[in-house]
């Protein structure tokens, strides 16, 4: 087919909005530098009017276009026998045997939480299910990584307590499991909270859904809520720096109502059970402009809309707020045609809105109609693909220095242990995920706490394992390290389990591209994160990324959010990251040197606020272990795992005692490096049977120290350190309630 | 025995209820739609826990008007046993067929956790497979689990032994009354409770403890 | 015609909500303020011939669905200016 790229007629202006003049102001005012004008302008043929306008603005958006990090994503890795669907859909899509495959996939949600803490956060939940069950899946499993500013900021207690709610009102409702996430403070986030919202679905591999629309006249359907005037212009919001003026964009942010989106999942897994599908889209960012744009192009296809036919709220809405309006709970189909009655009857059945808004024409064009007038005409393909592709400088970030090791000469290890489990960042994180509904389905074999959640693949013996996570203050040491440990944990965290780590998904939340260390570290973390991902055979197959995270040109840490699955296929072997039983040995797999670069050991005992280089990470060893860990967790040899992470050894066996109130004995003590170092690659390992565990690693090659023996009600080290599992438990469960309860 | 699950729009906890029901009789449960208006005839009809109608206005009121519900109602009064866990127990305050009601929880949080509770009467149909006074952990996951009712109705309810389950005294999740979990009507064949026992029926979702409830059940009602 | 209900938990009924604000606002620096009660407002418009069968009609939907009336009182509120 060959794309007409002329329009045959100058669309007749709209009552009102049309007639306005497009002035360089109102240019600006769309987020459009006056050289992309130029591009628009030389794409259309002519002046587009106001509604053209509004539709390029969200199309080239950096929140739908892409347009910074395009050139850098290409580069990584995004295949693999395993992947179905990699990035470019509404999800990604892994194959997980018999038939069944894993859709998922993560997406920030950061400018609208800081903005409205309950809906920005409840939508971004609202909009990553969305995301998943239009590929055919049914949403089984949610997580959340936040990230919120000091923990003295004023306003961090109001963001934690609102989005904590938001994500909880809305996933709670739906009926999906929340099991897990990761959660960070840090003066960085005061200004830009991040909340990076994932879902994990389960389809059968002969019916996923794809937004590639097909079939000249077939009808184009909207289904779900109505559309009102919210979140108009939110793309072109999340594409913006802040200041202290975008609080007064509150009327911008979008309500959601997770009863109704409980209803839509509900409706198009029915008709999903039919073939009446052509293609279906989620209305998310951009509303019915991005979803209408992106089935017609990758179709390659033209799409006539009627925006007489869509259902609206409010009165009065003119075409450029119809088009660009983000409310929430929508759904763009395209059916085969004659289909429509049956799909009508089970969307009113389930008490939704149905319409049939536009159908599929042979143009290349997006044609649409209001009020009995053509108020945009528009070439679709510089619309999806022809957005400005920038390849924008950025400085490499500088090397940072090693830690000076004397600076740790005599510490007590027994205080910094205590403080180390009552800090922000370790201190437990119950007050928020006993706020979530982490068993609804039942099917959570391992909800939130665990090095990565489980949840089984209903009916079978089979189970996801479901991790996020990153290390922000690794990306901003050393932004290559920081991207391949990001990787590399949520390998480790899901290795630990027992499962195969399979594919991630990604958030990668970064700063102002167009400054060129932001851009640096934007691309040293995906250097990183792909070297990683080939590495360690873990492709991406979906994300998002969301950049201008800066507030006053306060940019924040480089977190590019790792969500990470994997696949046991025995849940019965797999195992949890908690002493069950005294008199089992302990070891640790990997060399333990006591890098204390950029380690929690820095920022809260040494409380130095300089910037040393992380730890580094050993891809090869790294895939080494996690095959090693698999291997002796299925074989039954050892029976607890946990990963080494964040506060090194020390804090993790500590953890590894507070569940079941089991101490441990460890016989030898050691410096502060050794304890509180974050050393990559290691892993805490608890069996019955040291000689065969020791036997295996000596095959392997590996390095496995023996640490002591469970039991007791105390973690003791040698003869020097004695505490009670008692007060480490209180002061990890305390921190968190105490600081919340002083709102 | 035959078992009914009525479905609300917005009821999230039906398949689960469903998968137990099933376990314990080896029958799948008859799904009915709340906007049905005749209730096939069944051993026990449960109220499944969600957000029917996306508890707007109050939880459970709306569907308390729903159609089903006047079936569900003449079912009760004729004697066929009704479970209401979590939004079914809500559902149940609101259409009458027990007393009280359940507000919002006392710190204003959801609360998802395992709870201790004691069988405080196991001469129920679905309580008959506890011991009495046996402590048992089930979890519960609500926003509106706080029981209130005036004190003569509490004080009718302790003495004819219609609390069934309560929590234990430490361990109330969300400020109830006598730290009430679970009540059932004057002819103990109407079950409301907000624990989950279709929750933790098998050892992989941690615990059996609620898998009694079912297959008790069917010893009771078959 | 339309209507305004108004409701509110009956006094002795723990508020959670309504403490929560109380102590909000004190933390706020507003101080003096004692007993905050929170409720509902419904807007309706309804369909009736006089004042009195409207009236009528809404006490019916309060006592089947719009309060519970164990712990809720309900206020009705007609606009007849219009």
């Amino acid at each position: 087919m060959t794309k007409d790229t002329t329009s045959p007629e100058t669309p007749t202006e709209n009552a009102h909005i049309n007639d306005t003049e497009i002035t360089p102001e109102i240019v600006a005012e769309h987020g459009l530098k006056p050289d992309e004008y130029e591009k628009v302008v030389a794409h259309m043929g002519r002046t587009p009017n106001m509604t053209e306008l509004g539709v390029f603005s969200v199309m080239w958006s950096e929140h739908c276009s892409y347009k910074s990090s395009r050139k850098w994503l290409k580069k990584l890795p995004v295949s693999g026998p395993q992947v179905i669907q990699g990035p470019g859909e509404n999800a990604g899509v892994i194959d997980i045997g018999d038939g069944d495959a894993a859709v998922f996939k993560m997406e920030s949600h950061n400018h609208p939480s800081f903005i409205e803490p309950y809906q920005g956060a409840a939508t971004g939940v609202g909009g990553i299910m969305r995301d998943v069950f239009t590929m055919g899946a049914r949403p089984v499993a949610n997580m959340n990584a936040l990230r919120f500013g000091d923990p003295s900021h004023p306003k961090t207690r109001h963001l934690v307590a609102g989005v904590v709610h938001g994500i909880g009102g809305y996933g709670n409702c739906i009926g999906v499991p929340t099991v897990g996430g990761e959660v960070n403070f840090d003066s960085c986030y005061n200004g830009n909270i991040l909340v990076n919202a994932m879902c994990v679905g389960l389809a059968r591999t002969d019916k996923i859904f794809y937004a590639a629309a097909t079939g000249i006249g077939a009808p184009v359907v909207y289904v779900g809520s109505k559309t009102g005037r919210d979140g108009i212009h939110g793309a072109t919001m999340a594409s913006a720096e802040f200041d202290d003026a975008s609080e007064e964009k509150r009327p911008t942010v979008q309500v959601g109502d997770p009863f109704t989106e409980k209803l839509l999942l509900e409706a198009c897994q029915e008709l999903m059970a039919s073939d009446a599908i052509i293609a279906i889209q989620d209305m998310g960012a951009a509303g019915l402009t991005s979803s209408s744009v992106e089935m017609a192009d990758k179709g390659g296809v033209g799409i006539v809309l009627d925006l007489d036919k869509v259902p609206c709220r409010e009165t009065h809405m003119t075409g450029y707020e119809m088009l660009l309006s983000e409310s929430q709970e929508r759904m763009l189909m395209v059916l085969k045609p004659g289909r429509e009655p049956e799909a009508e009857a089970i969307f009113l059945r389930w008490g939704l809105d149905f319409a049939v808004v536009g159908s599929l024409t042979d143009t290349g064009r997006m044609v649409v109609h209001h009020e009995g007038r053509m108020i945009a005409d528009m070439p679709l393909e510089p619309l999806a693909d022809g957005a400005p592709e920038y390849d924008r400088p950025y400085t490499p970030t500088p090397l940072a220095p090693q830690i000076d090791p004397s600076q740790v000469d005599d510490t007590n290890i027994t205080d910094a242990l205590k403080t180390l489990m009552g800090c922000s960042e370790i201190a437990s994180r119950r007050w928020i995920y006993e706020q979530y509904d982490s068993m609804v389905m039942g099917d959570t074999l391992a909800g939130p706490g665990g090095d990565a959640a489980l949840v089984r693949v209903h009916g079978t013996q089979k189970a996801l394992a479901v991790s996020t996570d990153v290390t922000p203050r690794y990306c901003l040491a050393q932004p290559i390290e920081g991207g391949k440990q990001a990787v590399a944990e949520a390998y480790r965290n899901i290795s630990a389990t027992g499962a195969t780590p399979l594919a991630i998904t990604n958030c990668l939340n970064f700063g102002n591209p167009e400054r060129p260390e932001i851009m640096g570290q934007f691309v040293e973390c995906l250097e990183g994160m792909g070297a990683a991902c080939e590495a360690l055979d873990f492709p991406v197959v979906s994300g998002n990324v969301s950049l201008y995270n800066e507030t006053n040109g306060q940019g924040i840490n480089p977190t590019p959010a790792i969500g990470g699955v994997g696949l046991i296929e025995d849940f019965e072997k797999a195992v949890g990251n908690a002493f069950i039983q005294a008199d089992k040995y302990i070891f640790v797999l990997g060399k333990t040197e006591g890098h204390l670069g950029s380690s929690l050991y820095q920022r809260f005992i040494l409380q130095d606020d300089a910037i040393y280089a992380p730890p580094s990470v050993d891809l090869e060893l790294e895939r080494k272990h996690g095959e090693f860990v698999r291997d002796l967790i299925n074989a039954g040899i050892v029976d607890v795992v946990h990963d080494v992470s964040d506060g090194g050894l020390l804090v993790a066996l500590a953890e590894m005692c507070l569940p079941h109130n089991v101490g441990c004995h460890i016989e030898d003590d050691n410096t502060a490096g050794f304890w509180f170092g974050e050393d990559q690659g290691r892993y805490v390992m608890v069996g019955a049977d040291a000689d065969k565990i020791l036997a295996q690693a000596n095959a392997s090659g590996l390095t496995l120290s023996y640490l002591g023996k469970t039991g007791g009600t105390e973690l003791t080290i040698a003869e020097r350190v004695h505490i009670s599992v008692k007060e480490l438990h209180d002061i990890h469960e305390n921190w968190l309630p105490d600081y919340m309860k002083t709102v | 025995m035959q078992a009914s699950v009525i479905v609300f729009p917005g009821s999230n906890c039906d398949r689960d209820v469903a998968v137990c029901l099933e376990a314990a009789t080896g029958k799948k449960p008859t799904m009915v739609w709340h906007g049905n208006s005749d209730l096939p005839d069944s051993d026990v009809i449960v109220l499944p826990g969600g957000f029917s109608y996306g508890d707007y206005l109050r939880c459970g009121s709306m569907a308390a008007n729903s159609p089903i519900m006047k079936e569900v109602v003449l079912k009760a009064q004729k004697g066929t046993a009704v479970l209401g866990i979590c939004n079914g127990f809500q559902v149940l305050t609101e259409c009458g067929l027990l007393p009280g009601v359940l507000m919002q929880n006392a710190a204003l949080n959801f609360v998802c956790r395992n709870t201790r509770l004691i069988v405080d009467n196991n001469t129920t149909p679905f309580t008959g497979l506890y011991q009495q006074g046996e402590e048992v952990v089930i979890p519960v996951a609500h926003n509106e689990g706080n029981y209130f009712a005036d004190d003569n109705t509490l004080d009718e309810l302790s003495g004819e032994g219609r609390i069934v389950l309560s929590y234990a005294p430490e361990d109330n999740p969300n400020g109830a009354c006598k730290n009430i979990a679970g009540i059932c009507d004057a002819s103990g064949r109407v079950l409301g409770m907000m624990p989950h026992p279709e929750r933790c029926a098998e050892t992989a979702l941690g615990g059996e403890d609620g898998k009694r409830m079912f297959t008790g059940l069917v010893e009771a009602l078959s | 015609m339309k209507a305004t209900v108004k409701i509110t938990l009956k006094y002795g009924v723990l508020d959670p909500q309504g403490k929560a604000i109380e102590k909000s606002l004190g933390q706020l620096g507003f101080s003096g303020v004692n007993e905050v009660r929170q409720g509902k407002l419904i807007e309706l418009d309804i369909d009736a011939d006089t004042p009195e069968a409207a009236e009528k009609q809404i006490t019916e939907m309060c006592e089947k669905l719009l309060a519970n009336t164990v712990i809720e009182n309900y206020d009705i509120q007609l606009n007849l200016a219009e």
